[in-house]
C-alpha cells in the first residue's frame, strides 16, 4: 500500500472505491485524455518529502543570522521599515476565517472580508485625505504605476513628469508598466541643497502635454514636499497631481496629500502592521477623488442591504474589473494583498488617532536625535537642509560601502549607501531611525561612526 | 453608539467607527527616552496635519472582539468544502503559517546586505529551481505577486524578445474559455485580443488557430487544462503553428494542480507559464490576496526576465541587476517572499511523489464528484474531466431555479458555492473544483447536499429562491451598491452636510 500523505486523506481504499464508482480500474485511467506523447516519461527530479519535524529544522537553518545570537541595531529603511507590531495584528490575521477565504465573490459567505475591508478602504481615506480607496494593490511601486497608467486614462496626455527624488525602484517599476508608444517620463531634478524637488525645473517643464506630475512625499531622502504649489502649478496645466509614498507613519503628523491638491495618491503601507519580510508581501495603497472613481483600478467595496434591509457589504463597481470587462477593464488585477490590508486594518484600530500621532511623533523625534547626534560627528554632516520624517541623509567623508562594513563589524546595519541608486550621491548614505531605535543604540551608532571616520 | 441585535452565534457588530469613546487606546510604545520634538519647529505648520479625523479610539480588548466577530462570518478552507473552480481552495498546512512568521524570515530588511540573507536567496533560488522542474522550463523569475502580475509579467517578457528581433506584433490570441485577466493582461501590454472559438469538444482545434495565426500575432494565451477542466489535447500541434509563425506559446497556470509529475508543460510546446502559489501550492489565499505568480519561461526569454535575477556563483547566492535587456521591475523588491517560503516549504513537505499524488488525488475527486452528480444537473461536456468539472442549471430551468439559487442554496447546508457563470462559453456554469485535500465521505456529502438541492429545486423552489437564510445577511442589493456607490464610512457631521448639498440640489 503507499503510504498516505499527511495533507491527503485518501486511504487505498478509499481511492478504489471511488475508482468503481467511476467505472475505471486505476487513477492512470483518469489521464486517458492526455495524449500519450504528452505525458512525462521519468518522476519529478524533486526532493523526497521530509517531515514536519524535518522540515523545521531545516527551514531554521535558513533563517538570517541576524536574528540569532547578539542584537542588531538595524537603521535601514528606503521603502520598508521596522516597526512594532502590536500582538494583536498576528493573532487576528491569524484567524483562518480570514486567511483561508478567497476573494469575497460571494457576499453572504464573505461579511468579515468584506466589512474589514469597507473599513480598511475608509481608513485609507482618511489617512491620505481622499474621497475613495480602493481593496489594496500589490505594493508601492506597482501602485504608483497603476496611478501614471489611470492618469493617462483620464487627461489623455502623453508626458508624466516624475520627481528625481521618487524611490528609484519604484520610479524602475513605472518605467517597465508604461508602454513608451502612449506615455513619455521626464524627470524633475531635485534640489542639491534642499533634497526637495526642484519646482522651479518643474515649472520650466510642465506644459498643456502633461499629464500627471509625480512627487513622493517624504521623497526618498526622508524629506517631505512643499505639495501644494506643485499642486497649483500641475493643475493650472490642466493635469494631475500624483503623491507617493513610502513610509505611512509619516501621515500622524503630515499633512494629508488630499489637503495638498493630490488627485491620486498611491504609496506603500507596509509601515501600517505589516513586517519587512525581504520585500513581501506588501500593501499597495491607492486613493483618488470620487469623480475619477470609475477609472479607477483595483476591487473596491461598497455598503448596500439585504432583502431584509439589513447593512451588508459587496464588491461593487465590477464592470471597471477584468473579470466582466475583460479587454476593456481599467487593470487586469484580480488577487490583490487582502490580508496585508487586514493586517494595516488592525494596526490602525489598535493605533487610533492618538497612537498614530504619538507613534510619528516618536519617529520623527528618534530621527531628529539622531541627525543631531551624527552631524557632531567630523566628517559627517546632514547632506540636505529641508524638514525630514524618519529617514535623513547623511554625506560621509570617505567610501561608504566601506564605512557600512565597519560599522557592521560592530552588529549595525547603518544604512543604505546611495551611490547605486544616484551616481553624484557617492558619498551619501541613507538613515532611518523609527521607534524601534532606543536612544542608546542610536548614540552606539554615531560612536562607531566616530570611530571609524575621526 | 449603534445598537447590536445579536441573534445566538449570529453577531451583529457595527463598524470599527462607530464604537469606542474618546480616550480609549488600544497601542503601547517603547519608552520615551529622547526629547520630543516640537513639531511645529521641525516642519512648517501648512505641512502639519490638524487633526486625525475619523479614526477611531478602541482599547486593545474592543478591536480583538471586533475582528474576532467579523471572522465568524467569513467561510475559509478550514471551516469547510469551499469547491470555487479554477481558485484551487486546497487545505493550506499551518506549519507553513509557523515557519513564515519566524522573525530570521519575517523581520529580514530587503536591504540586509547579501551575506546575511543567504537563506532567504537560497530559498528563492530552490523554489525556482523546483517550479521550473514542475513545468518542464528552463528560468523562472519569482516577483510577480498574484497571476494577474504574472501574466503581465511574461507578456512583457515575450514583447521585449519580439523588440529585439525587430518585430513589433499586434495581436494575442486568446480562447473563448479564458479567464478575463487573459484579456485585459494583454491589452495593458498594447496588443489587441483576437478570440479562439473553442470546439464541440470544449478545446481549441489546430484548424481555429491555424486560421487566425499570422506575423501579427505575438503569442497565444492558453490555459491547460482550461476553464471547462478539459486538457487541451492540440496544444502540442497547436504550438507548433504558433512557432512557425515567429509567435510565442503563452500558458495560464492557474490549473497546475491537475498536471503535476503528469505533464510538463515546457515540454509540450509552452514557453511562458505563470504559477498560482496561492493555489496550486497551497499558500492561503488571504480573503483576496496576498498569492504570488512566477512566471516560468524558456531559456530564450532569460535576458528578458525583471531584475534582480537571483545567481549562485561559487557556493554564494546574489542579487544580480546587470541584465542590459531586462524588461526592468514588477514591484520594488523581489516577490511576496512571505508566499515564496509557504510554498518552497509546501514542496518540501510533499516531495516529488507527493506532488503526484496531489495532481492524481485531484482528478480522481473531479471524476467522481461528476460521475455522481451527472443525473441530476446537466453536464454540457460529457467526457472525464481533470481537476474541475463543470455543471448548469439546464435540467432546472423548467422549476426558474437558476444557478445563482443553487449556489445561494449551498451556503445554507454549510458550503461555499462553486464558481458560478464562468466561463463563459457555457451558460448557467456551476464549475466545481474538489482539490486532493477533501476526503471521501466530505466529497460524498456534497453529494448527497447537491442532490438534495436538486430535488428541492423540482418540489420547492421557493426554497432556493429565497435562500441564503442561515446567514447574517441575505441576497444583497449589488444593483444600488453600484448604482449610488457607497464605499466609504463618513463621519455623522459630515454625513449630515452631504445630505443637505443633495436637498439643495
Amino acid at each position: 500500500m503507499r503510504d498516505s500523505i499527511r495533507y491527503i486523506p485518501h486511504s487505498e481504499e478509499d481511492c478504489q472505491e471511488m475508482l468503481k464508482v467511476i467505472g475505471v480500474k486505476e487513477v492512470e485511467d483518469l489521464f486517458g485524455s492526455i495524449p500519450q506523447d504528452c505525458r512525462i516519461g521519468k518522476p519529478l527530479n524533486l526532493p523526497h518529502a521530509l517531515s514536519e519535524p524535518d522540515l523545521m529544522a531545516h527551514m531554521h537553518n535558513l533563517q538570517s543570522p541576524i536574528f540569532s545570537g547578539s542584537r542588531w541595531s538595524s537603521f535601514l529603511g528606503a521603502g520598508s521599515y521596522q516597526h512594532f507590531i502590536p500582538a494583536v495584528v498576528s493573532s487576528l490575521i491569524s484567524r483562518s476565517e480570514f486567511y483561508t477565504a478567497y476573494t469575497p465573490y460571494q457576499p453572504e459567505i464573505s461579511q468579515g472580508t468584506l466589512q474589514a475591508m469597507f473599513e480598511y478602504q475608509t481608513l485609507m481615506c482618511q489617512m491620505t485625505g481622499m474621497e475613495v480607496s480602493n481593496a489594496s494593490l500589490y505594493d508601492g511601486a506597482s501602485s504608483m504605476a497603476e496611478a501614471v497608467l489611470m492618469a493617462q486614462r483620464i487627461t489623455k496626455r502623453k508626458k508624466i513628469l516624475i520627481s528625481e527624488a521618487v524611490h528609484p525602484d519604484y520610479r524602475r517599476v513605472i518605467r517597465t508598466y508604461i508602454d513608451p508608444a502612449e506615455q513619455e517620463i521626464i524627470l524633475i531634478p531635485y534640489e542639491a541643497t534642499t533634497g526637495c524637488t526642484d519646482q522651479q525645473a518643474m515649472s520650466r517643464l510642465i506644459d498643456e502635454g502633461v499629464g500627471a506630475v509625480v512627487i513622493q512625499s517624504p521623497n526618498f531622502f526622508g524629506v517631505i514636499e512643499d505639495l501644494a504649489p506643485i499642486g497649483d502649478r500641475v493643475h493650472h496645466a490642466g493635469g494631475l497631481l500624483i503623491v507617493g509614498f513610502s513610509e505611512a507613519v509619516a501621515y500622524g503628523i503630515m499633512s494629508p496629500p488630499g489637503e495638498l491638491g493630490a488627485d491620486i495618491v498611491a504609496g506603500e503601507g507596509q509601515s501600517l502592521g505589516i513586517p519587512p519580510s525581504y520585500g513581501g508581501p506588501y500593501l499597495g495603497v491607492f486613493a483618488t477623488r470620487e469623480k475619477f472613481v470609475r477609472n479607477m483600478p483595483g476591487r473596491l467595496i461598497g455598503e448596500t442591504v439585504d432583502v431584509d434591509g439589513k447593512r451588508g457589504f459587496v464588491l461593487t463597481l465590477a464592470t471597471r474589473e477584468q473579470h466582466i470587462r475583460r479587454a476593456q477593464a481599467t487593470s487586469n488585477i484580480c488577487t490583490n494583498e487582502g490580508l496585508c490590508a487586514l493586517m494595516a486594518t488592525v494596526y490602525i484600530s489598535c493605533f487610533g488617532k492618538r497612537g498614530l500621532r504619538e507613534l510619528a511623533l516618536m519617529n520623527l523625534s528618534k530621527a531628529d536625535h539622531a541627525k543631531k547626534a551624527v552631524a557632531a560627528v567630523h566628517g559627517c554632516r546632514l547632506a540636505f537642509s529641508s524638514p525630514t520624517f524618519n529617514e535623513f541623509v547623511v554625506k560621509v567623508d570617505g567610501d561608504p560601502e566601506d564605512i557600512l562594513k565597519a560599522v557592521r563589524k560592530e552588529h549595525i546595519l547603518g544604512g543604505i549607501s546611495l551611490g547605486k541608486f544616484y551616481p553624484e550621491l557617492n558619498q551619501h548614505i541613507l538613515v532611518t531611525v523609527t521607534e524601534l531605535n532606543a536612544k542608546n543604540e542610536i548614540d552606539r551608532w554615531a560612536e562607531v561612526m566616530k570611530n571609524i571616520l575621526e | 453608539m449603534k445598537e447590536n441585535i445579536d441573534s445566538g452565534l449570529i453577531q451583529d457588530e457595527p463598524l470599527l467607527f462607530e464604537q469606542g469613546g474618546q480616550g480609549r487606546k488600544g497601542y503601547s510604545l517603547p519608552r520615551w527616552d529622547v526629547d520630543k520634538v516640537e513639531v511645529e519647529k521641525a516642519i512648517p505648520s501648512y505641512l502639519i496635519r490638524k487633526e486625525l479625523k475619523g479614526f477611531p479610539e478602541l482599547s486593545e480588548v474592543e478591536v480583538v472582539r471586533h475582528f474576532t466577530r467579523l471572522s465568524q462570518w467569513n467561510y475559509g478552507v478550514d471551516s469547510g468544502f469551499y469547491p470555487l473552480g479554477s481558485c484551487t481552495m486546497k487545505y493550506n498546512p499551518k506549519v507553513n503559517e509557523e515557519i513564515a512568521r519566524w522573525r530570521g524570515i519575517a523581520h529580514l530588511h530587503p536591504y540586509t546586505p547579501e551575506e546575511f540573507c543567504q537563506g532567504a536567496l537560497r530559498i528563492m533560488h530552490e523554489l525556482e529551481g523546483f517550479l521550473a522542474e514542475a513545468t518542464g522550463m528552463d528560468r523562472v523569475t519569482l516577483q510577480p505577486a498574484a497571476g494577474a502580475h504574472g501574466e503581465l509579467t511574461g507578456i512583457m517578457m515575450i514583447k521585449a524578445c519580439l523588440q529585439a528581433r525587430g518585430q513589433r506584433r499586434k495581436k494575442i490570441l486568446v480562447p473563448d474559455t479564458a479567464h478575463g485577466t487573459n484579456c485585459s493582461t494583454s491589452t495593458l501590454a498594447s496588443y489587441q485580443i483576437v478570440e479562439i472559438k473553442s470546439n464541440d469538444r470544449g478545446v481549441i482545434s489546430p484548424e481555429s488557430v491555424s486560421a487566425l495565426m499570422d506575423d501579427q500575432v505575438a503569442a497565444i494565451m492558453v490555459t491547460n487544462p482550461n476553464t471547462l477542466g478539459l486538457f487541451e489535447e492540440n496544444l502540442k500541434a497547436i504550438a507548433k503553428i504558433v512557432h512557425q509563425k515567429g509567435g510565442f506559446v503563452y500558458c495560464d497556470g492557474a490549473n497546475l494542480n491537475a498536471l503535476m509529475g503528469i505533464v510538463k508543460l515546457g515540454e509540450i510546446g509552452v514557453d511562458v507559464v505563470h504559477i498560482n502559489l496561492h493555489k496550486t501550492f497551497a499558500t492561503p489565499h488571504g480573503g483576496g490576496g496576498p498569492g504570488a505568480g512566477p512566471v516560468a519561461i524558456r531559456e530564450e526569454l532569460a535576458p528578458y526576465l525583471p531584475v534582480p535575477v537571483i545567481e549562485k556563483r561559487g557556493g554564494t547566492f546574489l542579487l544580480n541587476y546587470e541584465r542590459p535587456e531586462s524588461i526592468g521591475k514588477m514591484r520594488a523588491f523581489y516577490g511576496n517572499f512571505g508566499v515564496l517560503v509557504r510554498a518552497y516549504a509546501y514542496v518540501l513537505s510533499m516531495g516529488s511523489d507527493g506532488l503526484k499524488r496531489a495532481s492524481e488525488i485531484a482528478v480522481l475527486n473531479a471524476n467522481y464528484l461528476m460521475k455522481q452528480l451527472r443525473d441530476d444537473y446537466y453536464l454540457p461536456y460529457d467526457r472525464p474531466c481533470m481537476h474541475e468539472c463543470v455543471f448548469t442549471d439546464r435540467l432546472q430551468e423548467k422549476y426558474h431555479v437558476s444557478t445563482l439559487d443553487i449556489a445561494k442554496r449551498l451556503i445554507d447546508y454549510g458550503y461555499h458555492p462553486p464558481t458560478i457563470y464562468f466561463p463563459l462559453v457555457v451558460k448557467g456554469a456551476l464549475m466545481i473544483e474538489p482539490t486532493e485535500t477533501e476526503s471521501k465521505e466530505s466529497i460524498d456529502r456534497f453529494i448527497a447536499t447537491m442532490i438534495r438541492i436538486a430535488g428541492e429545486a423540482k418540489e420547492n423552489p421557493d426554497l432556493l429562491h429565497q435562500a441564503p437564510q442561515r446567514v447574517k445577511v441575505r441576497r444583497l442589493d449589488e444593483v444600488t451598491a453600484a448604482r449610488k456607490p457607497k464605499l466609504r464610512w463618513t463621519p455623522i457631521d459630515e454625513q449630515m452636510t452631504s445630505d443637505r448639498s443633495n436637498n439643495t440640489k
